[in-house]
């Protein structure tokens, strides 16, 4: 199981009109790896991630989730193919409570029963019990990022798609944040978007860099961040 | 043993319904009761619009459609079929088919918020136009004659099921319609609370993280859209039923204008606030046409005008949040609902 | 031949009726966002205006053509004043509101000018298409709709002001910081779209029976018509009055004018699901 090829991308390409913001992607993502995806603003990560997800449909190429061509599908389709999103902007149902956006995410395809149960060891499981019943759009926006989170684990997804999940975040909550990627981990694949490389560090793994829409290299992240092509393009220096 | 508030409140609710529809016959005299069983209709009316706006955040502005074509079924069916059970159900699937049609179309083709409410208004001024236009011997479905701006006069009433020999009596209208309203609201309780419902509330208050854990908003909104019609449909076999008799009015863009009122001056989000803005508003255009002191388009247009600028979550949510937590009597639950998608500027 | 003539130029004249009902409700709706449902009732203040000024001896051609746009183009500017400014960005909300002033202003006209139904006498005479009449009112219709769309083109495309407009519409942020004022903006837009009403219901009363609730007869055309005209005011309107006008004429003159009406709803509903931003979500996205 560990072995086997979670999720392919082929030739994946996306343009808007004349500009094309990601250009022949390929990238290969074993069960249970965890892959980082950096490159600076604009270098087409975002774009990428909405392709994974199915909020953009890639003009050309193929993307296939356990053999699966998922190219195209709608985002409920690859859902429920057990794919959980976070996406950049905190996307909460603001007028209900922690403990009812977690169970949202739990309760799709279980009895209430089980359900309950998953919402209940999520919650503590992420530290959210003291504010189980608080109304999520009155939560701070690092606590709001936190409930997005607990909800896309309940869901129980054997891949997690997280865009920018240290964005908005104080830094004891991006620690913490390191410390349950590792620990989701253990158990189910991510990819992970992120600019900050200080949190890219704390998580160690595979990243993937991304620059004006292509692949500029993939490698594991001690050899990435040594590499002068990536410093040059942090730096704002065209690779050539 | 602590009992979770929102059961209290449905308990308390219910046991009011069946105070109300066990007590009011002993204090009022017939035409009173006569006149509040047409009340009981337009609050089932409400709760239609109450749950699809309110819960499912859908904008209907031509919720009178599935009304009338709820009282027309039912006057059809009726006068074809002698005894009223049967009617009843039709009354019921006619706006449930005719919604499930017109919910795939709107919801599939994932049009925006506004052009809903374009589109379901567009289709009751079209339901109106087209029933409207049925004078004359040539239009009939079977022996029901319709009558085109006159309407059906004479539609048989409710009667014992399976026995059309016993039509009911007005005092037994009344049970049957407070009973069928009660009915309707524990069913719409038992949606709300169940899993089916927590998702149509979840999809109101995000829509793409509701599509990101796997659920299809479409499927769920057209499903929603469809109980709500069936609601209407119901109301308006009642509707039908008190009058005896059914014209083009209801599918007018009035009744529509009315049920939002009910809905927005009783309060959004709640089951019990679009009744008692139903009743209420039902109660004071009764007095204002006795008295012909303002023409009745002129008094619900400032009614709306005023509600959706000062008051735009109703009075029922204001009085849970401001009124009485302020009182220490309830806790403050939620905030008003957002009504329509925000567009950026 | 000469039927063929005469189907053809009254889908003409439907076009041209459709545009002119259609363009007050697109302009309000393309530039603001804002869909206002009063706008049955801004025309039929506009009919109300010429048959009063009709009835006081006012030159027809005046009554017809110049009071009304200038009458309900106050009106709308009154309303967004006191009423619509306070409601920008929460459609269903002015939905509401101006579904409460329509309610408010059938009920007032019914109060003031009593519920019968009044007339405007058609200012000119018919002519034949072969065997069949025609009426040469239909040709002041289909003039005063090109003059419309053309207005509005030009004045998008030619003018200062309509370079603000357009930019305003794009980004009111980025218009603002440049020093053009949005909701001075908003304001001239919503007065400029009721005026736009009013010329309609002034044109179509010689051809209408006018009476408080004759608003409603258009609404749904209305409505229907920018929807499925999308985003670009202009062209949109055009192309979507000029499909939807030929499917009405066309089952009109087969049937009745309300089997029409409900083909044009089954047509648009279809086309919501084929096409649900407009013709010009699709197509011609840079048109006006």
């Amino acid at each position: 199981m560990t072995s086997g090829t979670l999720l392919e991308v082929r030739g994946a390409t996306m343009r808007f009109g004349g500009v094309t913001a990601v250009d022949t992607v390929d990238l290969t993502l074993r069960e249970v790896e965890l892959r980082c995806l950096i490159g600076p603003n604009g270098a087409g990560k975002s774009t990428f991630f909405k392709m994974l997800t199915g909020q953009l449909v890639p003009s050309s190429g193929t993307i296939q989730f356990r053999g699966k061509d998922i190219t195209g599908s709608n985002p409920h389709e690859i859902a429920r193919l057990g794919v959980g999103i976070k996406t950049q902007v905190p996307n909460v149902f603001n007028g209900l409570s922690v403990r009812e956006n977690v169970f949202i995410g739990a309760a799709r395809r279980k009895s209430i029963k089980h359900a309950r149960q998953i919402v209940s060891e999520t919650l503590s499981r992420l530290q959210l019990d003291s504010i189980a019943d608080r109304i999520v759009g009155q939560l701070a926006h690092g606590q709001r990022q936190w409930v997005e989170i607990a909800t896309v684990l309940a869901q129980e997804p054997d891949l997690i798609l997280l865009d920018e999940p240290a964005a908005g975040m104080n830094h004891a909550e991006v620690l913490r944040t390191a410390e349950l990627i590792r620990e989701i981990n253990r158990t189910q694949a991510l990819v992970v978007v992120e600019h900050d490389m200080q949190f890219i560090r704390m998580i160690a793994s595979t990243v993937t860099v991304f620059n004006q829409g292509r692949v500029l290299m993939e490698d594991d992240v001690g050899h990435v961040l040594a590499d002068q092509r990536v410093r040059d393009v942090y730096l704002g220096k065209q690779a050539a | 043993m602590k009992i979770d508030p929102r059961w209290a409140g449905f308990l308390v609710m219910v046991a009011l319904g069946l105070l109300l529809m066990f007590g009011l016959p002993q204090v009022l005299d017939l035409f009173g009761l006569v006149q509040m069983t047409v009340f009981v209709a337009m609050a089932m009316f409400a709760l239609s619009q109450g749950f699809l706006w309110g819960y499912g955040g859908i904008m209907s502005f031509g919720q009178a459609a599935f009304f009338g074509l709820g009282g027309y079924a039912y006057a059809i069916a009726v006068i074809n079929l002698g005894d009223s059970t049967l009617p009843v159900v039709i009354a019921v699937a006619v706006p449930v088919v005719f919604a499930a049609l017109l919910g795939y179309f709107m919801f599939y083709g994932r049009i925006s918020d506004a052009y809903i409410g374009v589109i379901t208004l567009t289709v009751s001024v079209i339901l109106f136009e087209l029933v409207n236009s049925t004078s004359g011997d040539a239009y009939h479905i079977g022996a029901a004659q319709l009558g085109g701006f006159n309407g059906i006069p004479g539609v048989p009433p409710l009667n014992m099921p399976g026995d059309s020999s016993s039509p009911l009596d007005p005092g037994q209208m009344w049970y049957a319609a407070v009973g069928s309203l009660i009915m309707v609201y524990i069913v719409l309780r038992a949606i709300l609370a169940s899993r089916f419902g927590r998702v149509v509330v979840a999809i109101r208050e995000n829509e793409t993280r509701a599509m990101l854990i796997g659920y299809d908003p479409r499927f769920y909104k057209l499903l929603t859209f469809m109980i709500a019609a069936g609601v209407a449909g119901l109301a308006g076999c009642l509707f039908t039923n008190w009058g005896g008799f059914i014209s083009p009015t209801v599918f007018s863009l009035t009744m529509s204008a009315q049920v939002i009122i009910f809905v927005l001056v009783g309060g959004l989000g709640t089951l019990l606030g679009p009744m008692i803005g139903a009743v209420g508003i039902e109660y004071l255009i009764t007095i204002a046409g006795s008295q012909h002191l303002v023409d009745a388009n002129l008094g619900l247009g400032i009614v709306l005008v005023a509600f959706v600028l000062l008051v735009p979550q109703g009075v029922v949510p204001l009085i849970r949040d401001k009124v009485l937590p302020f009182a220490k009597l309830v806790p403050r639950q939620s905030k008003p609902i957002p009504t329509g998608a925000e567009v950026p500027r | 031949m000469d039927l063929v003539g005469l189907l053809a130029f009254n889908v003409v004249a439907g076009i041209a009726t459709l545009v002119l009902i259609t363009l007050g409700l697109g302009v309000i709706y393309g530039m603001m966002r804002v869909i206002n449902l009063a706008h049955g009732e801004f025309m039929m203040l506009g009919a109300y205006t010429a048959v009063t000024a009709v009835d006081a001896g006012i030159n027809i051609w005046v009554a017809m053509l110049v009071l009304p746009p200038v009458l309900v183009g106050l009106i709308g500017l009154l309303l967004e004043r006191t009423l619509i400014r306070f409601l920008y960005g929460r459609i269903i909300d002015t939905m509401l509101a101006t579904w409460g002033v329509s309610l408010g202003l059938i009920g007032l006209t019914t109060t003031i000018f009593g519920n019968m139904v009044r007339a405007v006498p058609v200012p000119v005479g018919g002519f034949a298409i072969g065997r069949y009449g025609a009426s040469l009112f239909s040709l002041v219709i289909i003039a005063a709709a090109i003059a419309g769309l053309v207005g509005m083109l030009a004045l998008l495309r030619l003018t200062k002001f309509g370079l603000i407009l357009r930019a305003t519409m794009q980004n009111p942020n980025m218009a603002a910081a440049l020093g053009v004022s949005p909701p001075t903006i908003y304001m001239a837009t919503f007065a400029l779209g009721s005026a736009l009403a009013g010329l309609a219901g002034g044109v179509l009363a010689p051809v209408s029976g006018i009476s408080p609730s004759m608003g409603a007869a258009y609404i749904s055309r209305a409505f229907i018509t920018v929807l499925g005209g999308g985003p670009a005011i202009i062209t949109g309107t055009g192309l979507a009055s000029s499909l939807f006008g030929t499917i009405n004429s066309l089952v009109s003159f087969e049937t009745t004018p309300v089997i029409g009406d409900v083909a044009l709803l089954a047509a648009a509903i279809l086309m919501i699901r084929l096409l649900p931003q407009g013709i010009t979500g699709r197509f011609l996205r840079r048109s006006l």
